[in-house]
């Protein structure tokens, strides 16, 4: 396939082309960035800010890198491992490029949100351990997306699933954070194995382990089938599609907030990554890929935004949606796989860049959100949504970044979350309007669905600004609100002016999407050069439409100033004749979403806890719910439990004697060679 | 281009004349005489005049709501076609762009409303998201069945010519469609049985009670944008229902117009004739519109 098209060193060469160097320069810098803070430790303000400074000028020569990459400059680079069947091979194409854009700059940002925000000074060792794990997660996430050997990969992805775990355990004292913490080990391990096999059946059909010869692998072989189910699963469980998603909210609620937002911004996406990698070394790739892919996507798009209308900790509600977002991804991806499945260009291009587009767009608002929430958190001490309130007036800035957040991942112009799901949308309207031979107008049930999921989202949203940053405060927690630090706000507006400049002018991106998407699916430029101008020439007018939106704000306000001055008459909120409101009557968050939420009562089992007022006088009435994850807590946990059972039961049997242990060990060791010989 | 900037100076002029033909129509039914077809006109005019008065637990979101809100609607005028041949701004996927403003208008206006901190606009912002989000897969049910019959990508194309060959060919599904998308253009501009713009209990209202806080020129601005959405909904059904547009591009546009006035008037039957819905219902009727549009691309598919 495209694999060797851009290839521009022989492949021996000793040094690698200038792209890649910056890459693995950066990946290097921000594995060791960490170091610092545990060498520098005696000058604790000191160590951040060198730690931060060497991450951040990874990211810089890294995004450098990249963004030559997405010019055209792909490159490869291959060198000796004494490793059995392994080298040291690396890549970067245009898929590797996009994903490195957000794998690298978006943590930058959140280290340098930690400055204010975890401070080493305060926090001493638990920081240390922090940026140790946060730079080698890094480097790892870097490291994944630039390799070309299957050994090399999975030494990558075991790294990155390893530090995520420690960046989980940071505040290991508390009794949620260790639960979620090896809730999350045993579901990234259970993700490791299937990769293993995963490379191993690739290893075993390409006769090597080197990507390189992985490529043009054909689909319709058996063991394709059991490859692709295997990445679903493996790389499904990495990026949270629903039913795999039952380890995320837990631990992306546990992490300190700057973690939360690297790991629901990029190392989610890291999962996509390896999904689009493995579907890219096939050829005539069969209509059931797409088919699931889309379906699962559907489902995670659907279910996610549903959970996180219901929830009431705002970071267990932005965990969720990420599983949203992931599932508008895996929505694009699978319209790509089918539109290269039933021979229709146009499905790759725009289903393609829609994905690949919204994973750069989801790193940007989902970053800015959490350490938006990671704010909110360190000002009130509470992150029970029905406990705040009226933050918008203590913390200004932090009120206004948020909302440009909450905008763009409600999809609403002009920020980058409508960019990418226009893209999606278009893809599915795509797959309606082609006839004949291969065509797939069930895939149009896509843009109902994704209208659903942004409807869902925007009141999720609205629900969350309300209750955080309008009205009054629902609490003493909240009246207690202050801004936060210039170091945790810079990063959060940097963030928020991506979300914009990439709204603004999606058409910026087109090229090398396009070119991107021609590397993956192995089609000519030329078929996909109809749909890719279609997309540029919409783009351009997204552009316009948003730029008259913008200056219809501006006349419309200046008309309405002119007409009111500067000051007016102020009064209380209108009450309807009831004099005396407390800020405890106002709506709050559960009470928003609750007509919503009754809606998928079918998925949901919310555990309430109720003690209605009785009698004439009544003294006292309370109320109370908890949604508890459908998968998780209800399926997984039970079913693992009663496992444990039996396997108690069976242990108890034999006494707990070594002997007997060994004697079992035998048996089974017999009883595998007696299978083996049989077949 | 003459006709480009007359659909615009139409868009911008009639839609409150909209609301005065749905006022005169239930008047009229009841027995009475109804308020002069200017009336919103002149109230529009009325309250620009007025000085506003501001609740003080409301901050800046509360203030730029009602102006995001209509500058929101207005860049969504500029993507429907509103008469003229093609819309102001066409491109593949516009209907996209097209919901996404309609969403923006919707969430500052929502969040607006819970700026002031009361229960009465929380519990109207809670139900408009609702029903707003049901309405949306049933409108994009609609244009993908749109999009199957006529083969556009792009409004001006799945509300063009390409109508009338899909009308004689696969009326019983644009049929479907055209009810399910006049059920949703009810309830996105909040007329009966979704919502009663004439009705003074707070608990019941939804879009009126959202803005009870705002006064003066944002009230104006506010209801000049419900206005505007309520004659781009009329659009979307008039075209669909008119099928084909005229060769002659002027009595196209008359044609517009004539289907406008139309579908103000079977909206002021609906009012006059029927009562609002329980709230609980709301769902379900929303629902029953997305099942009406599923049907229409199940035929739509059979083919």
């Amino acid at each position: 396939m495209a694999w060797n098209q851009t290839i521009l060193g022989t492949g021996k060469d000793p040094i690698p082309t200038l792209s890649l160097l910056l890459i693995i320069a950066a990946s290097c810098l921000a594995a060791t960035s960490g170091g610092w803070a545990l060498a520098l430790r005696r000058r604790p303000a000191l160590a951040q800010r060198v730690a931060t400074a060497v991450l951040v000028l990874g990211a810089v020569l890294g995004m450098a890198g990249a963004v030559l990459a997405l010019a055209g400059q792909g490159a490869a680079w291959t060198s000796d491992w004494p490793t059995p069947r392994a080298s040291l091979s690396m890549k970067v194409d245009g898929l590797s490029a996009f994903f490195l854009l957000p794998v690298l700059g978006l943590p930058a940002l959140a280290s340098v949100y930690g400055l204010g925000y975890w401070p080493q000074v305060e926090r001493g060792a638990q920081s240390i351990r922090l940026q140790l794990y946060f730079g080698l997660v890094t480097g790892a996430m870097a490291m994944v997306c630039v390799a070309a050997n299957g050994i090399l990969f999975l030494a990558a992805w075991e790294v990155m699933a390893l530090a995520g775990f420690f960046l989980v355990f940071t505040e290991h004292e508390k009794p949620e954070v260790q639960r979620a913490a090896f809730v999350y080990l045993a579901a990234a391990h259970a993700g490791n194995l299937a990769l293993f096999a995963l490379f191993a059946l690739l290893g075993r059909m390409a006769g090597s382990f080197e990507f390189a010869a992985m490529s043009g692998l054909d689909g319709g072989a058996p063991l394709a089938g059991w490859v692709f189910g295997l990445a679903l699963f493996g790389f499904g469980l990495k990026a949270g599609l629903v039913p795999l998603h039952f380890w995320l909210p837990g631990a992306h609620a546990a992490a300190p907030s700057h973690v939360s937002a690297l790991m629901s911004g990029v190392l989610l996406k890291t999962g996509i990554y390896g999904i689009l990698r493995v579907t890219g070394f096939f050829e005539a790739v069969p209509p059931a890929w797409g088919g699931t892919l889309l379906l699962m996507g559907t489902a995670s798009a659907v279910l996610g935004v549903a959970f996180a209308l219901a929830q009431h900790d705002v970071k267990r509600l932005l965990a969720y949606h990420s599983v949203e977002n992931i599932g508008i991804i895996a929505m694009g991806a699978g319209l790509a796989l089918l539109g290269r499945a039933s021979g229709n260009p146009a499905l790759v291009v725009l289903g393609f860049s829609g994905a690949v587009l919204h994973v750069v767009n989801h790193a940007t608002f989902k970053g800015l959100l959490f350490l938006g929430a990671g704010a909110v958190h360190h000002a009130t001490g509470t992150r029970e949504l029905d406990h705040l309130g009226g933050l918008g007036r203590t913390m200004p800035v932090t009120a206004a970044l948020f909302l440009v957040g909450a905008a763009a991942i409600s999809g609403l112009p002009p920020l980058n979350g409508f960019a990418s799901e226009w893209l999606v949308f278009l893809a599915s309207f795509q797959a309606v309007v082609g006839h004949g031979a291969g065509s797939t107008p069930l895939a149009g049930l896509a843009a109902p669905a994704l209208a659903l999921v942004g409807g869902l989202a925007a009141a999720c949203f609205a629900k969350v600004f309300g209750t955080v940053f309008l009205g009054h405060a629902r609490s003493s927690h909240a009246e207690h609100g202050h801004e936060a630090a210039r170091t945790m706000l810079v990063p959060m507006a940097a963030l928020a002016l991506v979300c914009a400049a990439i709204g603004l002018f999606p058409v910026a991106w087109v090229p090398s999407l396009t070119r991107a998407a021609g590397e993956w699916s192995g089609l000519p430029a030329a078929s996909l050069a109809g749909a890719a101008g279609e997309a540029a020439h919409g783009a351009w007018r997204v552009s316009l439409v948003a730029l008259a939106l913008l200056a219809g704000v501006g006349l419309l306000a200046g008309w309405r100033r002119r007409r009111l001055g500067s000051v007016q008459p102020a009064a209380p909120t209108w009450g309807c004749g009831f004099a005396r409101p407390s800020p405890r009557m106002q709506y709050t968050g559960s009470s928003f979403a609750d007509q919503l939420v009754l809606r998928f009562g079918w998925v949901f089992f919310p555990r309430t806890r109720v003690e209605p007022p009785t009698g004439l006088f009544p003294r006292r009435a309370a109320f109370g719910s908890h949604m508890p994850d459908t998968v998780l807590d209800l399926a997984i946990l039970p079913a693992l439990g009663s496992g444990v059972r039996v396997a108690d039961r069976l242990r108890a049997q034999f006494g707990g004697r070594v002997q007997s242990k060994v004697l079992l060990v035998l048996l089974g060791v017999l009883g595998l060679l007696a299978w083996l010989g049989l077949r | 281009m003459l006709f480009t900037a007359l659909q615009l100076a139409a868009f911008l002029v009639l839609p409150p004349l909209l609301l005065g033909v749905i006022g005169r129509v239930k008047s009229r039914v009841a027995g009475r005489e109804g308020p002069p077809l200017l009336q919103p006109w002149r109230d529009l005019l009325r309250l620009a005049g007025k000085g506003a008065v501001y609740s003080r637990t409301t901050t800046w979101v509360f203030r730029a709501g009602p102006v995001v809100g209509l500058a929101a609607i207005l860049a969504a005028g500029l993507l429907m076609p509103l008469g003229a041949p093609s819309a102001t701004v066409a491109f593949a996927g516009d209907f996209a762009l097209l919901a996404s403003l309609l969403g923006l208008a919707r969430f500052v206006t929502v969040v607006a409303a819970l700026d002031t901190g009361s229960s009465f606009e929380g519990m109207g912002a809670a139900r408009e998201v609702t029903f707003s989000a049901l309405a949306e897969p049933a409108l994009f049910l609609g244009l993908v069945s749109l999009a199957r019959s006529t083969g556009g990508l792009d409004l001006t194309h799945l509300l063009g010519d390409g109508l009338a060959v899909a009308w004689r060919s696969d009326a019983s599904s644009l049929l479907l469609v055209a009810l399910s998308i006049f059920v949703v253009a009810l309830a996105e501009n909040a007329r009966i049985p979704v919502d009663d713009p004439a009705t003074h209990l707070e608990l019941t209202m939804i879009h009126e009670v959202m803005v009870l806080d705002h006064s003066g020129p944002d009230l104006a601005l506010i209801q000049y944008g419900a206005a505007l959405k309520l004659y781009l909904f009329g659009a979307l059904v008039v075209k669909l229902a008119l099928g084909a547009r005229l060769a002659d591009p002027a009595a196209a546009f008359a044609a517009f117009l004539a289907g406008q006035l139309a579908f103000a008037a079977a909206i002021g039957l609906v009012e006059a004739t029927m009562a609002r819905l329980r709230l609980v219902r709301v769902p379900q009727l929303l629902i029953g519109a997305s099942v009406l549009s599923g049907f229409a691309l199940v035929l739509l598919l059979r083919t």
